[in-house]
């Protein structure tokens, strides 16, 4: 089967994050850039079929020059003798300030090239947290889309998946190609191996510009960015307010407390 | 006035979702509110007294089992032939994850851009979002086409507005692209008649503090003794003591409840993005020094263990 793996470079959600000043979009610049942590799962979830089934991995990433460290982490995951074969990063100067739509364009077209059987992402990035691309990609592609997977089986070209939903979870199924988006829940990505680390280092990784893809530059970017942030602000932060502490009466303060806020 | 498309969640225990009366409150501000119901023979007729209640001028009953039969597409195929047609003033869908999914590809379709996850959305068509773990408000506009959007639940507060909706059968014709994923199966496994985690007025949040999967009994109890939703840590649900579907935070669900609990959570900033922009919250935790006294605006200090039982006591003893 081969499968290519969505993976998107993302300032990491634990330290601080900001947009920029002068042209609003997100500072990539002087934050801490890390792997998408959902992508991680759709990582481990490419090895994992290859393991049982054999393949073919592909990393795709658009993002910026320093995109490159994300895609050698991409290259250095692995599952015992399993690995990726290759990346391809599409980076392009005209790509920055691009929206989800414009986003969704470019993918499709290096996808076009790619001819994937399943093409495997997280089902939300950290950054814009839009959770539309899956289905943006399907739609321009036109091929199915399976989202929200804590399960996938693969049976020859079938494609069943578990999807978490709001009350519980739906079986949804449909024929390759497809895109399969994941959770977190779908399985536990191991550790980076020394081999893993060390095969990541030979991997090709091609670069694709928007010429090379045949996209406009007029088509993404700002120039072709169908939405934009107008303005944008800190909120100032919460402040902690009374604290008590338990002396054996913790439970009866908490709910006069919740009394005088007219919850109880 | 320009109609304003609404596109109608609701689930089989409790009919309309509450996310989708505020949906047709902030439409009224923005126009002539058009509610579109998708989904299987019978649906308008369950729907319609809300949707009338708080305000539907019209709606769009399109009702066919290859509706619910394959995933989104229909949704999105059908909502489009309406905004082509009726040419109206904005779409406005639920911040839900088939909310998000229908929209985007709306906005493939239309070649017109998308907010997701917005919390108002001005007559002027400029969305508020808030980004990065509740850390930054966000202003922002689609500049191709019109205003389309998802609203976070629990933005406004609903406001009934009686109307008598005229109702217009929308034909289904649905292409081959439509019909690629099947959906076999809907399993619920949400338990008991608690509210749903992102619509819930209370949410009563448990973390790797309350120790074991029977520990979570407790934070049911007080969710239950207050009517509110249970949520979950991250660190709760990996180590096993709670189903993933109630995770609150960063890689889970973002709720914006009246009134947030949280017992035996640290606070951590991957959690806090989950639930950073409640009104009140509220903590039990042993540790003097976790972040989670950062945000709570009233906290004791103290194990939930003792903590808690006294509460549903003295809780029960007030009703
Ligand atoms: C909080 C927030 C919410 C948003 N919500 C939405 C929304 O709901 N819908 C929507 O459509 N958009 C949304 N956006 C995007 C927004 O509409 C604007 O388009 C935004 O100003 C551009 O996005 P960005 O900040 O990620 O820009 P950028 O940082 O320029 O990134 C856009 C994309 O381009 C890639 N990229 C950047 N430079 C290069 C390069 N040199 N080569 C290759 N790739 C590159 C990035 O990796 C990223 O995938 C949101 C953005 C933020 C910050
Ligand atoms: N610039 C990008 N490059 C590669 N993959 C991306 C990019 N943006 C989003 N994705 C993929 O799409 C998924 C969903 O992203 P989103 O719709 O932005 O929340 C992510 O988890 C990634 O797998």
């Amino acid at each position: 089967m081969n499968i290519v793996v969505l993976v998107k470079q993302v300032p990491d959600s634990g330290s601080e994050r900001s947009l920029r000043t002068d042209d609003n979009t997100v500072d990539r610049e002087s934050a801490n850039n890390v792997i998408n942590e959902m992508d991680e799962y759709a990582i481990e979830e490419a090895l994992k079929i290859k393991e049982a089934s054999g393949g073919d991995i592909t990393i795709l990433t658009m993002g910026p020059d320093k995109a490159t460290d994300t895609i050698r982490k991409a290259l250095s995951m692995s599952r015992g003798s399993v690995f990726i074969d290759r990346a391809v990063h599409v980076v392009d100067p005209a790509l920055h300030g691009s929206c989800a739509v414009a986003t969704s364009k470019v993918l499709a077209a290096a996808l076009g090239t790619l001819n994937a059987d399943l093409v495997l992402c997280g089902a939300e990035s950290t950054d814009g947290r839009v959770q539309v691309l899956p289905h943006m990609l399907a739609e321009r592609l036109g091929i199915a889309a399976l989202t929200g997977a804590r399960k996938l089986t693969i049976d020859g070209g079938t494609l069943t998946v578990e999807r978490q939903t709001e009350e519980g979870y739906e079986v949804i199924t449909a024929s390759t190609p497809a895109v399969v988006s994941v959770w977190d829940t779908i399985n536990e990505p191991g550790y980076p191996s020394f081999k893993g680390i060390m095969a990541a280092k030979k991997k090709p990784v091609q670069t694709l510009s928007l010429a090379d893809l045949g996209v406009a530059a007029g088509d993404v970017g700002f120039d072709g960015a169908t939405s934009a942030v107008v303005e944008h602000a800190k909120r100032p932060p919460r402040t902690g307010g009374t604290r008590i502490t338990n002396e054996g009466e913790g439970g009866v303060k908490l709910v006069e407390f919740l009394a005088s806020e007219k919850f109880v | 006035m320009a109609e304003v498309l609404i596109v109608v969640e609701a689930t089989r225990e409790f009919g309309v979702k509450k996310v989708t009366l505020e949906l047709l409150t902030l439409a009224r501000q923005l126009g002539s509110p058009s509610a579109v119901v998708l989904g299987g023979p019978g649906a308008v007729e369950r729907l319609s007294d809300k949707l009338a209640e708080y305000g539907a001028e019209k709606i769009y009953a399109a009702e066919s089992e290859e509706i619910d039969g394959y995933l989104v597409a229909p949704k999105a195929t059908v909502v489009a032939e309406l905004v082509k047609r009726v040419q109206p003033a904005a779409v406005l869908l639920a911040a839900s994850q088939e909310g998000k999914e229908i929209a985007g590809r709306l906005a493939v379709k239309l070649d017109n851009g998308v907010l997701s996850d917005i919390v108002d959305l001005a007559a002027d068509g400029t969305a508020t979002q808030v980004a990065f773990a509740g850390s930054t408000i966000v202003k922002s506009k689609v500049t191709r086409g019109l205003p389309l959007a998802t609203l976070r639940p629990n933005s406004l507060a609903p406001a009934p507005a009686p109307a008598t909706p005229a109702v217009e059968q929308v034909e289904v014709q649905l292409g081959a692209a439509d019909k690629l994923t099947r959906v076999v199966e809907r399993v619920a496994e949400q338990k008991g008649a608690r509210p749903e985690l992102t619509e819930a007025s209370v949410v009563v949040s448990g973390g790797r503090g309350v120790g074991s999967a029977d520990g979570f009994k407790l934070v049911e109890d007080l969710a239950d003794a207050l009517g509110g939703a249970v949520g979950a840590s991250r660190a709760a649900v990996d180590a096993g003591y709670y189903p993933h579907q109630f995770q609150v935070g960063q890689t889970g669900k973002t709720v914006t409840p009246q009134l947030y609990i949280a017992l035996g959570i640290s606070g951590a900033i991957q959690h806090r993005a989950g639930m950073q922009t409640s009104k009140t919250i509220v903590a039990v935790n042993k540790a003097d020094d976790a972040p989670i006294w950062e945000l709570a605006d009233f906290g004791v200090v103290g194990k939930l263990e003792e903590v808690v039982p006294q509460a549903i006591e003295e809780i029960r003893k007030r009703k």
